[in-house]
């Protein structure tokens, strides 16, 4: 209690996380240990070859997945289950076919009981601000895989969460649209100073919005990098020429490589 | 205009089948014992409801059905529901009701008879039976089939178990639901049918079984084109609440999308 007050206290952390999953072949490990503590406000990028356990981490996180060994902890306090603090995007955009646009938004807003006039007001505005305005009515099978993909992002803010866990949000969208969004999510982290964690596998894309940025190791998962990102603040597309910027892109790349290759040799 | 087009296609099969019969019938003088001339049954369907001697039958054909239908349907609805939800219940019952679904249903009728006795207690229960299980079957299945991202992404934002079963599963389930029900109601018919067949003054499983020992082939099919009309009238409805219900699968992954043609 008396070292909370100096350090920020973290608003997510991993402490000595396993998971080992039950399949019918046996069993699976998934992560090998990960301890990592995300400073409240802060914005930390996960990198990591396909399949080693990025959204596995990501689910024990939002609470939906018990870890095997370890904890996790949200505000200090161990997760046991979901919780209405955490927003989370998922890398399926997971829309009820049988709802709205809107209605899908208004998700978290109406499992929570939140006052549904201003939730519907707060939902028109993020998705305006995911391009999305005029397709409020839209069912999903009349939208594209990006638009889907934009309307469950904008689902995961609407009961204005402390914690965000972000698994690929941008994957399913064009190279415009990408850079927009990241600029849109940058300027709103900026201003409402919630934490993030975001996983990706883009390396510019996690340099470019991220704080700190943590690269995994092939599954089952351990960190095996885990970089500051000092580039100034605020950010815009001018960082990305930064030459701080490209040799920070380089030394990830190269990282992840050995990451993605140190299991196939072995 | 549309519609009346694509129901032209059947239509012309029908009329070809119709006069394929009457053509025969006349050019190899079949005997009406064998087989009626279709002025013969439509003069039976004429006597049957415009002199009002069907109507009766068909009445109690009908209550028979529609009663056992919404009992063994709507049992079906709620075990199917609770097997699927709660993992005790499917442990205690789910290995019973399919080992009872391996046997046929008809079978059981003339133990039914005597249990309910000749009236029309006993084909309610007949067909509540046979519909149960298409229907039983299918709530189970669809809502296994409900993808399980979608229940977790329920979950993480703190939706109850209910609020799931109510928002998520039931709806993503409707689909089979339906389909099962669809089957149902054919079966259920079957199970009326053959409860009158066994032991009944009324209905039009009776009026077939009458007709039959009397060689009035003509009112035979009568009573057959009448039960024919309750299956494909019921069919129908459950086809268009289908579309109505489940319109996400119109135009997405099921089926083809509506464009707009500028041709
Ligand atoms: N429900 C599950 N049951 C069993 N194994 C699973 C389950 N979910 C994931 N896995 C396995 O765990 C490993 C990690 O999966 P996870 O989805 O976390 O990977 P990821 O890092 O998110 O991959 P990607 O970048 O492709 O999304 C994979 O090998 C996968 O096969
Ligand atoms: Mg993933």
């Amino acid at each position: 209690m008396t070292a909370a007050g100096a350090a920020p206290e973290a608003a997510l952390a991993f402490e000595g996380v396993r998971l080992t999953y039950r399949t019918e072949a046996g069993v699976l490990p998934a992560i090998a240990e990960v301890s990592l503590s995300v400073a409240r406000g802060s914005f930390v990028s996960i990198l990591g070859p396909s399949g080693c356990g990025k959204s596995t981490l990501l689910k024990m996180a939002a609470g939906l997945l018990p870890a095997s060994a370890g904890r996790v902890r949200l505000a200090g306090q161990v997760v046991t289950g979901p919780r209405r603090d955490v927003g989370m995007v998922f890398q399926q955009p997971t829309l009820l076919p049988w709802r709205s646009v809107l209605d899908n938004v208004l998700v978290p807003a109406r499992a929570q009981g939140l006052d549904m006039r201003r939730a519907r007001d707060r939902a028109r505005e993020l998705i305006a601000l995911v391009g999305l305005a005029g397709f409020e009515g839209a069912y999903p099978h009349e939208l594209s895989g990006g638009m889907q993909q934009r309307a469950g992002l904008a689902r995961a803010f609407v009961h204005e969460p402390e914690v965000l866990l972000m698994d690929e949000p941008f994957a399913a969208l064009d190279a415009l649209n990408r850079e927009r969004m990241a600029l849109e999510l940058l300027e709103f982290w900026a201003r409402s100073q919630r934490t993030v964690l975001f996983v990706t596998h883009g390396i510019q894309e996690a340099v470019f919005l991220s704080d700190r940025v943590v690269v995994l190791s092939n599954r089952p998962a351990r960190i095996v990098e885990d970089i500051a990102i000092e580039l100034p603040r605020p950010r815009g597309l001018d960082t990305m020429l930064l030459p701080a910027f490209t040799a920070l892109c380089d030394r990830l790349r190269r990282r992840l490589f050995a990451a993605a290759g140190a299991e196939e040799r072995a | 205009m549309r519609r009346l087009i694509d129901a032209a296609y059947p239509l012309s099969t029908l009329l070809v089948l119709l006069a394929v019969w009457e053509g025969s019938v006349r050019l190899l003088d079949v005997p009406n014992y064998i087989l009626p001339s279709l002025a013969q049954v439509g003069e039976a369907l004429w006597r049957g409801y415009v002199e009002g001697e069907y109507w009766r039958h068909l009445a109690f054909t009908l209550t028979a059905m529609l009663w056992g239908y919404a009992v063994g349907s709507g049992l079906a609805l709620l075990l199917g529901a609770l097997v699927a939800e709660v993992r005790l219940v499917e442990r205690f019952i789910f290995a019973f009701v399919v080992g009872l679904q391996s046997v046929p249903k008809v079978a059981l009728a003339p133990l039914i008879i005597v249990w309910f006795g000749f009236g029309i207690e006993s084909k309610v229960v007949l067909v509540a039976l046979i519909c149960f299980f298409p229907t039983f079957i299918n709530v189970i299945a669809g809502f296994r089939a409900v993808d399980p991202g979608v229940v977790d992404m329920m979950r993480a934002f703190g939706a109850s178990r209910l609020r799931i079963l109510w928002e998520v599963k039931i709806p993503g389930a409707a689909g089979p639901i339906i389909a099962g029900l669809q089957v149902g109601i054919v079966l259920g018919l079957i199970g009326a049918v053959v409860g009158e067949f066994i032991a009944s003054t009324r209905g039009l499983g009776h009026l077939i079984q009458n007709a039959a020992t009397n060689l009035d082939l003509g009112a035979v099919f009568g009573a057959i084109v009448s039960l024919a009309a309750i299956g494909i009238i019921g069919t129908q409805l459950l086809r268009a609440l289908h579309r109505r219900v489940v319109f996400w699968e119109r135009g997405g992954r099921g089926g083809a999308a509506s464009v707009v043609s500028e041709g």
